[in-house]
């Protein structure tokens, strides 16, 4: 995710790292790109005026000129900006009310049923007790949707006979919640248009009767510069809160989290990340901005191995990544898990400058190269697999007879490693912004 | 086994058992028996419609009853169609326009038009620098609406959704990302089909996502055509196969298939659709698939990687502009027409049963412009 802006912006910054002074017109190409960048991305074109006005001012001021680390300061300003839009906000998700009342709003198809479900799985594990309530009597077969995956949560649905006025539907499900004591109602409503007043009245008379701790107004990733237009909306007609930003397992670059956050001040609360019920992931400004500019995110994927990982593995790992000790071994290891874990893409795309491997990685996956990567591990003797510098040609040749895979596989397969150690050095050494200032 | 016995009087073929190994859920004479009872409920309304002389629908499609003739909409009506979402950004234009001699400030001006209808920061900068080039006489709207319009696929006039011939069905496969209205699209389709006279059948083929198959039987009750469907986690590639053997079997005119939404990034997903696109090509050999893509008009620049992507997995012959009823001005298009050449057939307007018009290239650019 993000792939593209951080690629684009560490070409940009690239340019200005290379040098150790940077001028006012080097401020300006690079702001141009910034700007591209960042439209290409589907920020929205007024938040991008304002973002490339402010950095502009900023490091073409005299500490940058000054600065011998000229690259470094715009790197950090860029940084800084993208994290404190990205930080508005109150990222808390509250639970507070008997029950507490949490709305989902948005347009058509961008997710809210499916991110109703992911959210009850939520707060189960929070040890909630949810109950989840279908106020969408429009959609064809949208409260069936709702109760098939309730029924696979183990969750109750609250579905009100057809016909039930919307804000009757909430009254209805706060009752129900009450009756069979579930402290989280969770109420999924039907998907429309900002522009239809009708419908916006709706929802407005819906949170006005249900008086919801928290409106989340879901938002898909791919969405383009009508972002804006579209959450100033819905935050004029119903106390939004925040937002969930779905189907960020995509390509798309999520400008629209960024415009968003700019013009409303609105937090980002939730990464819809998938199409399973488990693919939400809470929401760190500072690691996404960290991402945009191509510095990885190692924290998430600690976070998420968690679950899958004892945390004593978790801590060996950590351990590994930070002093490189990383071997072929753990590896395989590696691979034994990442089926757990979720695709391999995500998992990859998390590491520190290898973002632009994950859909490589992802491929290889598809294709059965994991399986090809594992038997060649398994072909290697222990010694090999802790110290691959040893792999003269004739041990190569050696384990692709092995391991039914050709020279040109092993070959591949070293260097991969020798490359990802490399940037796992590199990451341990304890420099904030590995890779983006200078190369000494 | 999906393969299913036919009835006497015509030979079944040698079961293709490396066609697909998909195992259907549904015992086979359940699905006859169901499609045999939608079939025969669909017959009797179109006899009945025939007898009387009117289309009867279980809802009247675009505007009054007997109005169901299927005409290229005209600039008016997609104007009226998308007046809503037009009217700032046409006011913006024209306001620009209306300067006199544009200086570099108003053609700045202008991309960022472009820009804010979603076109593309490149893009808009090529097409406002093109247009400028063309010192056009008749103005800057004029010049930048001729680039635009020359972004666009090249179409037949005469194109429509027509049925294979030699008694085989003509076949719809549409294929789009999570969320862009695939299953309503359909809808839709079927319903505008069928009011052309046509003989349509819907297969199911969205077997993931909860309650896609509910979803649309309902909208082929809407629409009065059955539903060919298996239970939910089935094979795609069965259900087409099964929805393909039944409409051959009935003489039917036209199978629309259903799919999965899919992120475009998702290697296996995109292999699956290779997988029912094959599975339609052994079926029926020769028979050149309709792939329809459904593109949501609120998507921004991702929509040009999703079209490449499903264009290379199976080969796009058209797109749906979904939800152009939105504030969304769906800009996106022009880039994706200019890159794929694969045109926009249809635009998606509203939720009702009869809000899909026609694509009028025309009548879009002219549409973003007032």
């Amino acid at each position: 995710m993000f792939d593209a802006l951080s690629e684009r912006l560490r070409r940009t910054l690239g340019a200005l790292t290379g040098r150790g002074r940077v001028s006012e017109a080097d401020v300006e190409a690079a702001m141009r790109e910034v700007r591209l960048a960042l439209l290409e991305a589907d920020v929205n074109f007024r938040v991008v005026k304002d973002f490339t006005a402010r950095v502009r001012e900023r490091a073409v001021g005299a500490e940058v000129l000054e600065s011998l680390n000229a690259g470094q300061q715009v790197v950090k300003i860029v940084y800084e900006e993208l994290t404190a839009i990205l930080s508005a906000g109150d990222r808390t998700f509250h639970l507070a009310g008997s029950p507490a009342v949490v709305v989902l709003v948005g347009l058509q198809g961008s997710g809210k049923t499916t991110t109703a479900a992911k959210l009850a799985r939520h707060v189960v594990r929070l040890g909630r007790r949810p109950m989840l309530a279908a106020a969408d009597p429009y959609r064809p077969a949208a409260v069936d949707q709702l109760r098939v995956l309730g029924r696979s949560l183990d969750i109750p649905v609250y579905a009100a006979v057809a016909g039930t006025a919307v804000p009757e539907i909430g009254r209805g499900a706060i009752d129900a919640a009450r009756h069979e004591v579930r402290d989280t109602l969770i109420l999924d409503t039907a998907g429309r248009l900002s522009i239809d007043e009708v419908l916006m009245a709706e929802v407005a008379d819906l949170c006005a009767a249900v008086r919801p701790v928290e409106t989340l107004l879901v938002v898909d990733a791919m969405v383009g510069q009508e972002a804006v237009g579209v959450a100033q909306a819905f935050a004029a007609a119903v106390p939004l809160t925040g937002l969930v930003l779905t189907k960020i397992d995509g390509d798309a670059r999520g400008g629209a989290a960024l415009s968003i956050s700019a013009v409303t001040g609105l937090p980002v609360k939730f990464l819809g990340t998938g199409e399973k019920t488990d693919a939400l992931e809470p929401f760190h400004p500072d690691r996404l901005a960290g991402r945009i500019l191509g510095m990885g995110d190692v924290l998430t994927l600690v976070e998420r191995a968690q679950d899958a990982f004892d945390a004593k593995q978790v801590e060996k790992m950590g351990e590994k990544l930070r002093t490189a000790s990383f071997t072929l071994e753990d590896m395989l290891e590696q691979l034994q898990q990442v089926k757990k874990m979720g695709s391999i893409g995500d998992i990859v795309s998390m590491i520190p400058g290898m973002g632009g491997l994950a859909k490589e990685a992802q491929d290889s996956v598809d294709r059965g190269e994991l399986k090809r990567t594992e038997a060649i591990i398994r072909a290697m003797t222990p010694a090999e697999r802790r110290d691959p510098a040893i792999l003269n040609a004739s041990r190569r040749r050696r384990i692709a007879a092995g391991s039914g895979t050709s020279l040109t596989d092993v070959n591949r397969l070293v260097r991969q490693f020798t490359e990802m150690q490399k940037m796992m050095r590199q990451l341990g050494g304890g420099r904030r912004l590995p890779g983006l200032l200078g190369r000494r | 086994m999906f393969w299913r016995r036919r009835p006497s009087g015509e030979s079944a073929g040698p079961a293709p058992a490396e066609a697909d190994g998909g195992a259907a859920t549904v015992p086979d004479a359940e699905i006859e028996a169901q499609l045999e009872a939608e079939l025969a409920a669909a017959d009797a309304a179109l006899a009945e419609a025939a007898a009387e002389g009117t289309t009867t629908m279980p809802e009247p499609i675009g505007g009054p009853a007997g109005a169901v003739e299927p005409e290229p909409v005209g600039p008016a009506d997609l104007g009226a169609g998308v007046a809503r979402s037009r009217g700032g950004f046409v006011a913006r234009l024209r306001g620009l326009f209306g300067l006199g001699e544009p200086d570099a400030a108003t053609w700045e001006e202008v991309e960022e038009t472009l820009i804010a209808g979603d076109v593309g920061a490149t893009l808009a900068i090529e097409v406002v620098a093109r247009a400028m080039e063309r010192h056009d006489p008749a103005g800057p709207e004029s010049a930048v609406r001729a680039e635009l319009a020359a972004l666009l696929a090249p179409r037949d006039a005469g194109w429509d959704l027509s049925p294979a011939d030699s008694g085989r069905p003509g076949v719809v496969l549409v294929v789009g990302v999570n969320g862009t209205g695939k299953t309503t699209s359909i809808g839709k389709l079927a319903a505008r089909e069928r009011a052309a006279g046509r003989r349509v059948l819907l297969a199911a083929a969205d077997t993931f996502r909860a309650a896609a198959i509910d979803q649309l039987r309902l909208w082929g009750e809407r629409a009065g055509v059955p539903v060919v469907a298996h239970a939910p986690g089935a094979d795609p590639g069965a259900v087409v196969f099964d929805a393909l053997d039944a409409a051959v079997a009935r003489g039917l005119d036209l199978v629309i298939a259903d799919t999965a939404g899919r992120l475009h990034t998702k290697v296996n997903l995109m292999d699956e659709l290779a997988k029912v696109r094959r599975v339609i090509d052994r079926r029926l050999p020769g028979v050149r698939p309709e792939v329809l893509f459904v593109l949501d008009a609120t998507t921004g620049q991702n929509g040009l990687a999703q079209a490449r992507a499903f264009h290379e997995a199976i080969g796009l012959t058209g797109i749906v502009l979904a939800k152009l009823d939105s504030t969304a001005k769906g800009g996106i298009v022009f880039a994706i027409e200019h890159d794929l050449a694969v045109p926009v057939r249809f635009v998606g307007v509203g939720e009702k049963i009869g809000d899909l018009l026609p694509f009028d290239p025309d009548a879009f650019v002219a549409a973003l412009f007032g």
